[in-house]
């Protein structure tokens, strides 16, 4: 067995897991949020990739200006969604939000195709396309810049709901909203907030997929799918489950896909074997790796 | 001027009407009682002041109408409703459980002070301060719905159903720390029962309310020796 080509692979699929765990922590907090699964998620991020794109190619920005602007606006974008569509849809029930989700999911799609054309773009990335041998591997700066900027947002986000009060109260205001009300929050003001976080983590996920997957109207569709697998995996309500859940999935696609012939030789496999994989671990574990059962007192 | 009042307040859950005319008042420092049997409308009282249900008449808060008012407004405004069911943030710890409490608190350096004070009030929370506050038992649950709400500093808390599913011994104690805070801190109470000899124990006035209207109401001395109470609530 070649190590170095062992470990190659392992953070190739650190990388693609990076961008999963950006989109699964955006699933489960709208999940905590309002107990729904976003399936517009994936589109949040392909639109806000989308303006990131404007920004540098038609308005001339630096990489960076316009990624740190794009959160913004793709924060500002959660906002106004939660606001205009989520909120007042909620009093229909669960249902009818997932419906929603899944409306605004074909809604983007289809206006980032009529805004910027269904033809493919190149996305730049903000990583030297260079390689770099590190302990005798050759990894890409490319992949480490990945891993890099997704493991800080996971890190940022999951400490802004440990150590900060205001994550404390969005976290009350997700479990028990007429209680929180009861108390004095904002319980609006806090769900929103959760939307927009979410919509930002989507947009990272969607700047850090671009330059390795085409920039298209759906290139985000599968990035969707693979984040709630391993939101899934890892318990949909279990955040740090979710990130852990991720890297295990981009690393086991990547080994599956170099170590498993059959699969090498159809790549076409890879997303069903995944799946295949998934369903078996969540057989023996329902709640997923990190969730809890839920059992509820009758 | 009484602290709280309702004048003829009405309340209603989409078509079915809860409350159909309820006037009472609270002085500043209290403890005053709301007795009724299952569905006469106790805690669509409650639900009325704190604003969480569709009401009608008018609400009175330190001379101020607050019938209008949303939930975390009228929180903010210094009224701690105490839900049925406690409603503890059982994913939440202990001591987290106790900061949402003092959430809308801008003296934050203060308010953490008191919330650490309030723990020195509770012993046994404070033992379990870092558990998640799932793991407790239901007195000491109840205990810390009681924490969570008195760290806003409330000028009026409302107790909805205390004693609900807790021993005879858990309930004399809620209640003796809740005369306590009455008597010591001045903590004004408007409070809810269902158990009604408790209630009649702790409170110093009390209202009766029979399908959504108060039918009775006087010193809660007088109404233990009541015919009709007796007969109704007390069960001898």
């Amino acid at each position: 067995m070649d190590w170095s080509e062992l470990a190659q692979q392992t953070i190739a699929g650190l990388a693609n897991g990076g961008v999963y765990a950006t989109l699964a922590l955006a699933l489960v907090l709208i999940h905590r949020a309002t107990g729904v699964i976003n399936f517009a998620q994936g589109e949040m991020g392909m639109f806000a990739t989308y303006i990131a794109w404007s920004l540098i190619f038609t308005h001339g920005l630096t990489y960076w200006l316009a990624f740190f602007l794009t959160l913004l606006i793709a924060f500002l974008g959660g906002v106004g969604i939660y606001g205009v569509v989520i909120r007042p849809l909620q009093r229909g029930g669960q249902l009818t939000v997932v419906v929603a989700t899944i409306a605004l999911l074909v809604l983007l799609d289809g206006l980032a195709g009529w805004i910027w054309s269904p033809e493919v773009r190149a996305f730049t990335s903000p990583f030297p396309n260079d390689l770099v041998i590190v302990g005798g591997v050759v990894v890409s700066w490319q992949d480490l810049g990945t891993i890099g900027v997704s493991l800080a947002c996971v890190a940022l986000v999951l400490a802004f709901f440990r150590l900060t009060r205001m994550g404390l109260h969005m976290r009350a205001a997700a479990l028990r909203p007429g209680t929180s009300r009861l108390l004095g929050i904002h319980v609006d003001l806090m769900l929103a907030t959760g939307w927009g976080l979410a919509a930002a983590l989507a947009a990272v996920a969607g700047m850090m997929a671009a330059p390795i997957l085409p920039l298209e109207p759906s290139f985000m569709l599968t990035v969707l799918v693979y984040a709630f697998a391993a939101a899934v995996l890892g318990g949909i309500d279990s955040p740090v489950g979710a990130v852990v859940g991720s890297y295990a999935l981009g690393v086991g696609i990547s080994l599956l896909s170099t170590y498993v012939d059959f699969i090498t030789d159809a790549p076409e496999l890879e997303l069903p074997v995944a799946l295949g994989v998934l369903l078996l671990v969540l057989v023996v574990r329902p709640a997923g790796l990190f969730g809890r059962p839920v059992t509820r007192r009758v | 001027m009484a602290l709280l009042e309702l004048r003829q307040v009405e309340a209603r859950y989409g078509p079915i009407t809860a409350l159909r005319d309820v006037s009472l008042a609270v002085e500043e420092g209290e403890i005053v009682a709301i007795l009724g049997a299952n569905g006469a409308g106790k805690t669509t009282t409650l639900r009325a002041i704190s604003g969480t249900v569709r009401r009608s008449g008018q609400v009175l808060f330190a001379s101020r109408r607050i019938d209008r008012c949303s939930p975390e407004a009228i929180a903010r405004l210094g009224i701690a409703h105490v839900p049925e069911g406690r409603e503890i943030y059982a994913e939440l710890t202990v001591w987290e459980n106790i900061l949402v409490g003092a959430a809308w608190r801008r003296d934050r350096r203060q308010a953490t002070e008191d919330c650490r004070r309030v723990l020195d009030y509770f012993p046994r929370l404070a033992e379990r301060r870092r558990q998640q506050a799932g793991t407790l038992s239901g007195g000491e649950q109840q205990m810390l719905a009681l924490a969570r709400a008195l760290v806003a500093r409330p000028r009026l808390l409302l107790l909805d159903e205390p004693s609900l599913g807790l021993a005879p011994a858990v309930v004399s104690r809620f209640y003796a720390t809740v005369r306590e805070l009455n008597r010591e801190q001045g903590l004004t109470v408007l409070v809810v029962e269902q158990n009604a000899a408790v209630a009649l124990q702790a409170s110093r006035r009390a209202y009766v309310i029979e399908v959504g209207r108060v039918v009775l109401e006087g010193p809660s001395h007088e109404l233990r020796l009541n015919e009709q109470v007796r007969a109704s609530y007390l069960g001898y």
